[in-house]
């Protein structure tokens, strides 16, 4: 695992064209998600818009590479705050990688190495000096697949403040009743708080995952694909949650369902093969993107 | 498997672009229906099957009917010789040639007859005739032809001693203070009836000061002994310490003494009241009648089997039972109980697991959790693994090199230097012997623990690292309890494995006989240091030891039995648990 102060010899360092991006010129028109295949650096699209937002995670040219394999190329993206910003594009593009080194769960793979940094709320996350526990207990995170721990739902709940050593009943209680009512779930479990987790049905596990990462109130909150193991209803419950969540939460959601994108957030950025191509506010994305290859892409023509 | 001819005959027959066309053979060769390879493959399974269940009927059957008790049978033969017994054994034999015609005429032609009746083979019983102490044997073969009468005496008595083995007799008289009280069977049955009690209770009460009374005093006498050594050692002999421990350890010689003077006396006086009382029963010796005098505190048991009825048989055999679980062995093993070694082998396989368990866990905890995969987690796991197949007697030699040669004999140097010579620590012991088989173990556990810390999901740890769980936390929360039903399975493995182990165990502290149990009421209550004895162990010296090997035959199908119940129970036991926890991960409650 490399740190951010390691320079990379081999890695584009392309000038950051952020916010005051112009309209691309008509020759880049069509070509950039085939240059991005040929392996050549391009500019992210990034709209005027989110200039304007109070960004609670900035990432600043963050490369990513699985051993000898690059899989994310020189990421320049600012998460506003209070706001729910997804992540789209076709799958093997970067989504899940990006969002696991916002948390460094990276980490935990011993070929992955990374040039470039992160920040939140100003405070770099790939410092050498930075504490990784620390740095996750700010953030909760979501899988693709409900993965409860084996234990009641009730402890899945409070796991986080378990960790922490808080003992003190009143404080679990609350907070379990709490993190239960945001993600919709406390009147299904309210009467079966120590049964174990595993009986629940996927929805319901999901739900519970989502509660307890919100348990111990973190600045960001970060979903990958929360929904794609779940049937419709489910779906449309754990929707309706993330629209409860926005304004308190800081989400970056990573979805490759397109009505769930332009449904529930307020920013959307389109990947391609480990670059971001374009960025900006959803309804801007989903109705008049800057650039031709995203109105493909949300449109279906290809991907 | 039976694939239907009709069928493939009616197949319709499919013709290539080519005009190639496929041949559909009216039946397809035996080999292509896999039929041999199916009864191949059933077939060893059906005979492992059938050989473990033979294994385990053999052993049922045989162990089951030991404690039954048979008729009495009283045998004349031609000669005009009489014995009483027990018929354990029938079986037939080629007689040598010229055997027949040296034998007395009468008898000559009841075996001609036999010969001729069985192309050529003859009958013999054996028969327990017990009286050791008259006959000087427990068991004799009589072959058939000798045999001119056998009756079942309904009054043939079968006495269980404390010593000398069984008595056969028919009751004559019963006498108090050498005085006969009773004269006729029912008479003495009634005067054994009415005083055996009492005379049990004073042989229970002598066993007690025996074994308690006696045993504290030694103990006593033996620590005021180590004390004045150690003073010995430390200040030597013409010191002032010494002069003043002599002293005291003279007094507290002079106290044990009167002591077991006095617990003596009380042996006495029970004995002599035990020998007032004693029954004579008429057996027979060399033709001749010969009584054979009891005393009443010795009987552990008497009946009359001829008289009784099924369910004062299952009285009797239910008592044996009871006896041969709850009571020390007698006569060499060959009668009376296994409690010790039950005992025994329950202690050990406790402290072996209660070792090998969290070594076995933290050890595979390290090879899965922390180590980085690579060239040296494989050496180690395969180094472990072929640590299993390593012969268990070199784990009985490596325990007896190091842990009672060196590790045993350190720790007599440093703390029990007053009682050398005479080693504590440094000779076999139910500590080394749980260590060993702990050592032994430990790859089962291993193997184990690592399979089920490997079918923890990945998620979960990601979702406790995700919480800002640390890698510690996320052990111990997440991946230890989900993985505990598998380590639970490494346990039961582990106990099987090491409940059954003998061949190391005579090396590292089985005994044929511990009176000691290694947990007792004198301090330190645990003595991990004692000999002990072992159920397998106890098996081989029943099986191959044994003076009395005819009597000792049936114990040893007996005690195999229970050590395959008590290895099952413990089985049973750790797989219900194991279902408990199993169940509590996947939906039942807290
Ligand atoms: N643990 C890993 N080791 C090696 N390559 C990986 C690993 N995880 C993901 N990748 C590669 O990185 C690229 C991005 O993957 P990912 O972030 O999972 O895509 P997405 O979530 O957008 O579908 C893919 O090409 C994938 O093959
Ligand atoms: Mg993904």
């Amino acid at each position: 695992m490399t740190t951010a102060s390691e320079p990379m010899a081999d890695a584009p360092r392309e000038p950051a064209r952020r916010h005051a991006t112009p309209r691309p010129a008509p020759a880049l028109r069509g070509d950039r998600l085939a240059a991005i295949a040929r392996g050549e650096a391009v500019p992210t699209e990034t709209h005027r818009e989110l200039a304007g937002e109070r960004a609670i995670l900035e990432v600043d040219g963050f490369n990513l590479w699985y051993g000898t394999k690059q899989a994310l190329h020189d990421i320049h993206l600012d998460v506003p705050f209070g706001k729910v910003t997804a992540l789209v594009g076709p799958s093997g593009c970067g989504k899940s990688t990006l969002l696991r080194s916002v948390n460094r769960l990276n980490d935990l793979l011993d070929t992955v190495r990374i040039t470039g940094d992160m920040r939140l709320d100003g405070a770099s996350i790939y410092h050498p000096s930075v504490d990784v526990i620390q740095l996750r207990k700010r953030m909760g995170m979501v899988f693709q697949k409900p993965n409860p721990f084996p234990m009641s739902i009730y402890e899945n709940v409070v796991y986080s403040l378990r960790i922490d050593g808080v003992r003190d009943r009143r404080v679990l209680d609350e907070v379990c009743e709490r993190s239960l009512q945001a993600a919709a779930f406390w009147d299904e479990a309210k009467d079966r708080l120590k049964e174990s987790a595993l009986g629940l049905s996927g929805g319901q596990q999901q739900r519970l995952c989502i509660a307890r990462a919100i348990a111990a109130e973190p600045d960001v909150l970060l979903m990958d694909e929360p929904c794609s193991a779940l049937d419709p209803i489910a779906t449309g419950k754990i929707e309706d949650l993330i629209d409860a969540l926005k304004g308190e939460y800081t989400v970056l959601i990573v979805t490759h369902n397109m009505q769930q994108a332009s449904r529930t957030s307020d920013y959307t950025a389109f990947m391609y093969l480990g670059r971001l191509v374009e960025y900006g506010p959803t309804e801007a994305i989903f109705t008049r993107p800057h650039l031709a290859e995203t109105n493909d892409y949300i449109t279906g023509r290809f991907g | 498997m039976s694939s239907d001819p009709v069928r493939i005959a009616a197949a319709p027959v499919r013709t290539a672009p080519g005009g190639w066309r496929r041949r559909v053979k009216q039946r397809s060769t035996l080999h292509a229906h896999g039929e041999p390879m199916l009864w191949l493959t059933g077939g060893a399974l059906g005979l492992a099957l059938f050989m473990i269940a033979g294994l385990l009927v053999l052993v049922v059957w045989q162990g089951i009917f030991t404690f039954w008790p048979g008729a009495l049978v009283e045998v004349t033969a031609r000669s005009g010789e009489r014995c009483l017994g027990e018929v354990v054994r029938r079986e037939r034999y080629t007689p040598e040639p010229g055997a027949v015609d040296a034998l007395a005429p009468d008898e000559a032609a009841a075996a001609r007859r036999e010969l001729e009746a069985h192309r050529g083979q003859l009958g013999r019983r054996l028969i327990r005739i017990g009286n050791f102490d008259i006959t000087g044997e427990h068991f004799r073969w009589l072959e058939d032809f000798r045999v001119a009468a056998e009756t079942r005496p309904a009054w043939a008595v079968l006495v269980e001693r404390t010593s000398w083995g069984r008595c056969y007799g028919i009751p004559r008289a019963f006498r108090v203070d050498g005085e006969v009280v009773a004269e006729t069977p029912e008479a003495v049955w009634e005067k054994y009836r009415e005083l055996h009690g009492a005379a049990r209770a004073r042989r229970a009460r002598r066993k007690a000061l025996e074994s308690g009374d006696i045993g504290r005093i030694n103990h006593a006498l033996e620590q005021a002994r180590l004390g004045l050594r150690k003073v010995e050692l430390e200040s030597g002999r013409h010191s002032a310490a010494w002069a003043a421990a002599e002293p005291r350890f003279l007094q507290e010689q002079e106290a044990a003494a009167q002591a077991f003077a006095r617990v003596q006396e009380e042996i006495h006086t029970i004995e002599r009241e035990n020998a007032r009382y004693q029954i004579v029963c008429d057996t027979y010796h060399r033709g001749q009648i010969v009584p054979a005098t009891v005393m009443l505190g010795d009987i552990v048991r008497a009946f009359a089997p001829n008289r009784l009825s099924f369910v004062a048989k299952l009285g009797v055999y239910v008592s044996r039972w009871r006896e041969f679980l709850c009571d020390e062995p007698r006569e060499a093993n060959s009668e009376g109980g296994v409690w010790p070694a039950i005992f025994g082998t329950a202690v050990m396989t406790l402290i072996m697991c209660l070792v090998v368990v969290p070594f076995g866990v933290l050890a595979a905890l390290y090879l899965r959790e922390y180590a980085r995969a690579g060239f040296i987690v494989s050496a180690v796991r395969i180094a472990v693994n072929n640590l299993a197949g390593v012969p268990s007697i070199v784990f009985g030699v490596f325990g007896l090199g190091f842990f009672c040669y060196i590790i045993g004999a350190s720790i007599d140097q440093l703390l029990f230097a007053a009682r050398l010579p005479n080693p504590t620590y440094g000779n076999g012991g139910v500590l080394w012997a749980s260590l060993t088989l702990a050592l032994l173990t430990l790859p089962v556990v291993i193997v184990a623990t690592e399979e089920a810390l490997a079918a923890v999901p990945n998620s979960m740890r990601e979702g406790s690292y995700a919480c800002g769980a640390a890698k510690w936390q996320t052990v111990r929360r997440i991946v230890l309890p989900r993985a505990m039903p598998g380590i639970m399975t490494g346990m039961i493995l582990a106990m099987a494995r090491g409940a059954g182990e003998v061949a190391p165990l005579m090396l590292v502290g089985a005994a044929k006989v511990a009176p000691d149990l290694p947990l007792d009421g004198i301090f330190p209550y645990l003595h991990p240091e004692r000999k002990f004895m072992h159920l397998g162990f106890h098996i081989y010296d029943l099986g191959f030891q044994s003076q009395n090997s005819e009597a000792a035959r049936p114990m040893v199908f007996t005690t195999t039995l229970l050590l395959i119940a008590i290895v099952a129970a413990l089985n049973l036991f750790a797989i219900w648990l194991r279902a408990r926890l199993r169940r509590k991960f996947v939906t039942g409650q807290f």
